[in-house]
């Protein structure tokens, strides 16, 4: 028994017994061309959420994989109570729906072929609006840590965020996985420079040589074939470069800090892809953008998302609470708006990373509770696609 | 080693004691400031000297570093040295560059 053993929090348990920590109506366009559909129903009735995005047509093979997919697990998150799933024609809308169904929860599907939009944003406004009605009724139960799902990427590094707010993020992993919490992290080119620490930080070398082979084909199929002299200025950032970071090896060893000192994963996930080991953290290919990141771990399954930032990035994620932590005192005095948890004594010295991590455990229990994080309460819904290649 | 005086703010924080560059953790750091230095792994503190102005995140150099040492911070391998730099000196992009590229 722990201090964290007996800690609870008050969630919403699904049909599929998975635990939400927000309850939206979500209206989900199948494809690009569905989005105005979509935001109109969601402007007719109040209390729903439409997930726009830029993709989901001529895509084929495994990017087409990747979209259903991320789809799917949009509507499947358990912060979600019910679906409305928009598409142009019928086949990809019924099969992203039969997959949201998958989890039990209500899930309708209209489709705007041989009607046009007038007419699906009628009928889907009927069905919103009982999903509503059914959604509000719904109360929060008390639920034990073990049922949170919590994923960590971190943006806008600098150097702070290696001393302070990534070992903050790294000591909560340390306390909360024992416990039996499900932890996700990836950022595939962003361990570049740390890959032989990341590989031994497996819970075998059988996972640790998986992780290894998807990182080396990261290098391969992404990095090297398109490289130019380096990350092509995109590793590190412009942001990482002004907030102090020089190469990518410190970037990386830095940004490893999120996973503390003891934690192991215990499998490694494709993009978007929901763990299916059990308990425990996991790897997910995965890019090092926010808002692709962020999005590809709620698809995963995450309820709650970590965020230490240095220079201060401000995504947010339609479904999923993220988080805001950062260290660098630079960026609480000039956008404090952001920030939800701030570790900067650490940089003083008058804070402990045991105290820091204490801290943020303490935001992560609020927060599912129901207080509304700071991108939350600034409107920062960033909702990104991750595409693999171009479409047909 | 030295015990930072009462309430004294590090101006500078080193992750491990085999690192050769520090971090600076305030903010309008001045050249020729008498920096208290901690390195986080230990808690144990000295004193550096800055050779000119380094903004907050920036790093700055424990030894004299030639061109072609290896910086070390984490107590890892973050790169090397294109450029040499002063004990005190202001490290970055422009003496600092990864192996890998």
């Amino acid at each position: 028994m722990t201090k964290y053993s007996n800690m609870t929090f008050m969630g919403y348990r699904r049909e599929n017994g998975r635990v939400g920590v927000r309850n939206h109506v979500v209206i989900l366009p199948v494809d690009d061309i569905s989005n105005a559909a979509c935001e109109a129903v969601a402007n007719n009735v109040k209390g729903t959420l439409a997930i726009p995005h830029a993709y989901g047509r001529l895509q084929f093979g495994e990017d087409l994989d990747l979209h259903f997919r991320t789809m799917i697990g949009t509507g499947a998150n358990p912060n979600v109570s019910a679906v409305v799933v928009i598409g142009i024609e019928p086949g990809w809308t019924g099969r992203i729906a039969e997959g949201i169904r998958g989890t039990g929860k209500r899930v309708a599907e209209f489709s705007i072929e041989q009607k046009g939009d007038l007419e699906t944003v009628r009928a889907a406004s009927w069905t919103a609006k009982e999903f509503v009605h059914f959604s509000t009724e719904l109360r929060r139960e008390e639920c034990g840590v073990s049922e949170l799902w919590i994923s960590t990427k971190c943006g806008e590094s600098d150097t702070t965020t290696g001393l302070g707010s990534c070992p903050t993020v790294g000591n909560m992993y340390d306390k909360l996985l024992p416990e039996g919490i499900t932890g996700f992290f990836g950022e595939t080119s962003e361990i570049t420079g740390a890959e032989h620490i990341c590989r031994k930080r497996a819970v075998n070398e059988e996972v640790g040589g998986r992780w290894y082979e998807m990182w080396q084909a990261y290098q391969d199929e992404v990095i090297f074939a398109h490289q130019t002299d380096d990350l092509s200025d995109s590793q590190p950032t412009k942001g990482n470069i002004e907030g102090g970071l020089t190469t990518i090896e410190e970037k990386a060893l830095g940004n490893l800090e999120k996973i503390g000192r003891t934690s192991r994963y215990v499998d490694i996930l494709g993009p978007a892809e929901q763990p299916a080991s059990g308990a425990g953290l996991y790897f997910m290919d995965s890019s090092s953008a926010a808002a692709e990141c962020v999005t590809l771990m709620a698809a995963g399954g995450a309820v709650v998302h970590t965020f230490p930032t240095g220079q201060g990035n401000v995504v947010g994620n339609p479904i999923v609470p993220v988080i805001k932590i950062t260290a660098n005192p630079r960026t609480v005095r000039t956008m404090g708006e952001h920030v939800d948890v701030d570790v900067s004594g650490i940089l003083r010295r008058e804070m402990t990373i045991d105290e820091a991590g204490e801290a943020l455990i303490d935001m992560i229990r609020r927060t599912a509770n129901g207080r509304h994080t700071a991108a939350e309460a600034l409107g920062h819904r960033e909702f990104s696609m991750t595409k693999l290649y171009r479409s047909a | 080693m030295s015990n930072p005086t009462p309430n004294e703010i590090p101006h500078l924080l080193v992750h491990e004691r085999a690192d050769n560059v520090g971090v600076v953790v305030v903010e309008g750091l001045t050249a020729g400031t008498n920096m208290l230095c901690c390195v986080t792994h230990d808690n144990s503190t000295f004193r550096l000297t800055a050779e000119t102005d380094v903004p907050i995140g920036h790093k700055i150099a424990l030894i004299d570093l030639k061109t072609g040492d290896t910086a070390i911070k984490y107590g890892e391998d973050i790169g090397k040295v294109i450029v040499g730099v002063s004990r005190g000196g202001h490290v970055h992009t422009h003496n600092l560059k990864t192996k890998r590229w």
